[in-house]
């Protein structure tokens, strides 16, 4: 019976993903109800520490050390690893988060092997075929439940699907050496960049509060900015606010945008238009702010509240503050 | 410079109209089929490039369905030179690796320095086709691009991939294949002029048989993924609309947020 394994994304500063924690505690609940075992692999130039943290999520962690993965683009010199171990042991599903690493890897895993990928899944069971992947389509209008015809195969995974829970015990690290590694050309890697004042991956916030063409310019991104940190969140947009240089790409969330599914969604000056809405429909509580009743986001918030965003959202911003005194 | 750009027809995500067919495959006659919006930075992106340096081609190059060409002529309009259209009834109910076995199929026929596509669809979001086309070719593949510096004469290109805390900065030997984001570029509206060009332009179709694949080794024959299941999602409750003053309105905010244990 073929394992299940997690492959770990490399974080900031050679750390462990976010994701994958997330990744490893809903592959350890799938395969205590499967009966199978769950198998964490780091591939990294120092798997070290990253490789620690996911062992107290899994009974077992097998790293690759390859000292290319440095100064190079992981994906293409992980999948090459991977599709060597993947032949040799031939686990029945591989999990991975569906972030850009994720996805490169998968796709490069998938031509290498022939394996499917099934993505960006919400939930997933164990069935006699195999795992039974939901997945949400169609901007969040359609649950799908997918298969593998021929019972094994990739998943990517979304943030936020599942809390990240250690395990009760922490598990063992051994050491793999692969030979001979499929290869794929190594993408150099100039240079690292670091922006003054990135905020955390928007995809993984529990908190998002986001604005729209309504804050008016990059200054009334200051409210915005200001309820994020006082509600522990991160900061959101639309489209139309990016296009307008108001606040950078990596915080845009919906069609060419993230897809995100936090607990709460505090839209400011959004009116919810469809390409919008695709990326953040699925968020478990969404409160908008709008002074246009009619706005199309009236339809699928939970709370909305008729009025100007600026000046709700500096009562709001008072209120909290009161509040944690 | 030659570039081919990678385009997908895709049901119109602003219809809201998507929907799986009774087969539980997309069904694609649902609602009119535009160029995917990822795909089209990645043209912009091409079409910047080769304006920049006073010569080039601009191939695109597609897997879909008869009327592909329909939408591929937008594509024309704004710019490319000439089209390949992939296309095979043996083709419908392709998987994610069924679909780039044939791109990549079709790439070994052309001649380019680099092969542009947009970072994931709009209708099946998988974002994993680039990289395994890239994987089958062989090639370098340089994803996330939020900027694409190429340098004909070092035969080199440099990408900028969008970072969890900024970006890394890329280079690889040409050929390569880029995924491409929307931090390219807003894409240029086709001009009179365009639209009429591209009634002339060439688009060139090629089968399965052309490519040298057989049709049991692609498309719903060779599927490695089925949808077992579909169902609408939980509906949301009724939305609470609050009317009054500023002050209330927050008020309400913090109680629902207390409510519901976010806070």
């Amino acid at each position: 019976m073929g394992a299940i394994w997690v492959v770990a994304e490399p974080g900031p500063d050679g750390a462990l993903a976010r994701i994958s924690t997330e990744v490893a505690t809903l592959a350890r609940d799938l395969g205590a109800a499967a009966g199978r075992d769950v198998v964490g692999i780091v591939i990294a130039a120092d798997p070290g520490p990253a490789a620690a943290d996911l062992a107290t999520y899994l009974p077992l962690v097998l790293t690759v050390t390859d000292p290319g993965a440095a100064d190079h683009a992981w994906s293409a010199i992980a999948a090459g690893h991977l599709a060597t171990m993947l032949a040799a042991e031939e686990p029945d599903a591989v999990f991975v988060g569906a972030g850009a690493d994720g996805r490169d890897l998968a796709g490069a895993v998938s031509a290498l092997t022939g394996l499917g990928v099934l993505v960006n899944a919400t939930a997933v069971t164990w069935t006699d075929s195999g795992p039974s992947v939901e997945m949400s389509v169609f901007g969040g209008r359609l649950l799908t439940t997918s298969g593998f015809t021929v019972g094994r195969g990739i998943v990517t995974v979304r943030p936020n699907v599942t809390t990240a829970t250690p395990a009760a015990a922490v598990g063992r690290v051994e050491a793999r050496t692969v030979e001979p590694a499929r290869t794929l050309p190594a993408v150099r890697v100039v240079e690292r960049v670091s922006e003054a004042g990135r905020a955390a991956p928007i995809e993984e916030a529990r908190i998002i509060v986001a604005g729209g063409r309504g804050v008016g310019g990059s200054d009334g991104f200051g409210i915005v900015g200001e309820l994020a940190e006082a509600l522990g969140g991160t900061v959101g947009a639309t489209r139309a606010a990016v296009d307008s240089g108001w606040i950078p790409y990596s915080q845009q969330i919906g069609q060419t945008g993230k897809i995100v599914k936090p607990e709460l969604y505090l839209a400011l000056g959004i009116s919810g238009a469809i390409q919008h809405k695709v990326g953040m429909r699925t968020s478990g509580s969404i409160v908008a702010v709008n002074r246009d009743a009619d706005a199309p986001i009236a339809d699928f918030a939970d709370l909305f509240v008729v009025g100007d965003l600026f000046e709700v959202g500096a009562a709001l911003l008072e209120q909290l503050r009161a509040r944690s005194g | 410079m030659r570039i081919v750009v990678l385009v997908k027809p895709v049901p119109d995500p602003a219809s809201a109209g998507e929907r799986l067919g009774p087969d539980d495959r997309l069904d694609r006659t649902a609602v009119p089929a535009v160029v995917n919006g990822n795909d089209e930075y990645a043209l912009e992106a091409a079409l910047k490039l080769v304006e920049a340096a006073g010569e080039g081609e601009i191939t695109l190059l597609a897997m879909a369905p008869a009327n592909a060409p329909e939408t591929m002529r937008k594509a024309l309009a704004m710019g490319a030179h000439r089209g390949v259209h992939v296309t095979d009834t043996a083709l419908a109910g392709s998987c994610a690796v069924s679909t780039a076995t044939v791109l990549a199929a079709a790439l070994r026929d052309l001649e380019f320095d680099m092969v542009f596509a947009g970072i994931d669809s709009s209708d099946g979001v998988g974002g994993v086709v680039p990289a395994a086309v890239a994987a089958h070719l062989g090639l370098p593949y340089l994803s996330y691009a939020a900027r694409i510096e190429p340098d004909m004469t070092a035969g080199t290109v440099r990408v900028r991939r969008i970072s969890a805390t900024g970006y890394d900065l890329l280079e690889a030997p040409l050929p390569v294949v880029i995924g491409g984001t929307q931090a390219l570029g807003e894409p240029r509206y086709p001009s009179l002029k365009g639209i009429m060009a591209a009634r002339g332009k060439e688009i060139v179709t090629r089968s399965l048989a052309d490519l040298g694949l057989e049709g049991s080794a692609v498309g719903a024959a060779a599927a490695t993924t089925t949808v077992l299941d579909s169902r609408m999602p939980p509906a949301r409750g009724a939305t609470e609309v609050v009317r009054g003053s500023a002050a209330d309105g927050a008020a309400r905010i913090v109680e629902f947020l207390t409510e519901r244990r976010i806070i």
